[in-house]
């Protein structure tokens, strides 16, 4: 039961972008299609996974005061490793995404996990805080690319193929930077709003 | 010389850090309540990239390039980003007490801040030249602080608002930036 908590509270109860409102820069950037939300939602899940079970093997040996530049050498590593695997694999979606890859090795979400839960935590609960988070994080850069594409281009497009198209008006203004902020902003508000819903007014 | 000057603006208001690339959201949010530790904030993230595109570039030029670790960049340069932060606040803090009061609290946050990793990618994937780096690294810096600065002003003016309940706090923040953000957007088409 415990483990499958673990699992979930990436998901839902601390989904690190709208709850915890971490990785914010990539989460914003690269969300102008569903198809990139995803390529960046399961590379961040790659690196999260491989650097929280890494990072909680060897947490012994860590000496404390130097920890936090071992953990992003290890992070960095894998990032490099996902670049590498995505130039060659998906070629396009590497170029679509850009400096926002190598980015991915400062995401505060991915350092946060490996200090505050990894470096404390067993390998196989680490493994599946990295997944849960993962998972959190690419749902919700899926979320906030699938209305920003819907909105902004009056379709989804997968792999160059059209799998929705609806009949109104684009509105450009969503896939410019924008409507980035102003989805996150507007979501943000909406889970406020049933967060506080039934508390007592001022 | 018109290149420089093609670079300033673009780095400052075409292309800011912030409101179009979305480079260093998190202090962009997280330190925008008021505006005294916002142009705090900016100054040291200003001299930060200025210093770091002067660092990496020939980081990358005479030594990754020339021994084919090109594919090293992303572990060489966020560790010589981590390190030089470190230094700086140990030179702060070890040759002048005044301005490590200013500005030292916000160095340790520097390190994870996209912005400063992304001006050195940028450097390299743009293929700038040196100077180039070192301009694009300031401007990048003042588009930043700009950014901040009236972020921070209209979030004062925020406080004394009445803003719906669900709105307050992050939420009303990122509808600013987004405002913002449109505005911003007109620099783009005046080229």
């Amino acid at each position: 039961m415990k483990k499958l908590q673990l699992f979930t509270q990436g998901i839902f109860s601390k989904n690190p972008v709208f709850f915890l409102v971490l990785g914010l820069c990539p989460t914003l950037a690269v969300t102008t299609s569903l198809e990139n939300g995803i390529g960046m939602g399961l590379s961040a899940l790659f690196v999260l996974t491989f650097s929280n079970a890494f990072i909680s093997i060897i947490k012994g040996y860590i000496p404390e005061k130097i920890r936090i530049p071992i953990q992003i050498v290890i992070i960095a590593t894998f990032v490099t490793i996902i670049s590498m695997l995505m130039e060659a694999y998906f070629p396009d979606i590497f170029r679509r995404l850009g400096i926002y890859v190598p980015l991915i090795v400062v995401n505060c979400i991915i350092l946060a996990r490996a200090d505050s839960f990894a470096r404390k935590n067993p390998v196989n609960d680490s493994i599946l805080d990295g997944i849960g988070m993962g998972i959190g994080f690419t749902l919700a850069l899926m979320v906030i690319g699938m209305i920003r594409e819907i909105l902004g281009t009056a379709q989804i497009a997968i792999l160059g193929s059209t799998i929705i198209s609806l009949p109104f008006e684009k509105m450009m203004i969503m896939i410019l930077p924008p409507g980035a902020l102003l989805t996150i902003g507007l979501i943000l508000a909406g889970i406020n709003y049933f967060k506080i819903r039934g508390e007592p007014g001022e | 010389m018109n290149e420089l000057i093609s670079i300033i603006i673009g780095a400052i208001f075409v292309n800011n850090f912030v409101l179009t690339r979305f480079l260093g959201i998190c202090p962009f949010i997280g330190v925008s309540r008021s505006s005294k530790p916002a142009i705090g904030m900016g100054l040291a993230v200003t001299a930060v990239m200025a210093l770091v595109s002067a660092i990496t570039w020939p980081v990358y030029h005479f030594f990754l390039l020339p021994y084919g670790l090109e594919y090293m960049y992303i572990v060489v340069f966020i560790l010589v980003i981590a390190s030089f932060v470190q230094l700086l606040e140990m030179f702060l803090k070890r040759y002048n007490q005044a301005l490590f009061k200013a500005f030292g609290i916000y160095l340790p946050l520097i390190t994870t801040n996209c912005a400063i990793m992304g001006v050195a990618l940028l450097n390299i994937s743009d293929d700038l030249s040196f100077v180039h780096s070192i301009t694009f690294g300031t401007s990048a810096g003042i588009g930043f602080l700009l950014a901040l600065f009236l972020m921070s002003g209209i979030r004062e003016k925020l406080e004394l608002g009445n803003v719906p309940r669900p709105f307050r706090g992050v939420a009303i923040a990122f509808i600013t930036a987004s405002m913002m953000s449109m505005a911003f957007l007109v620099f783009g088409s005046i080229q």
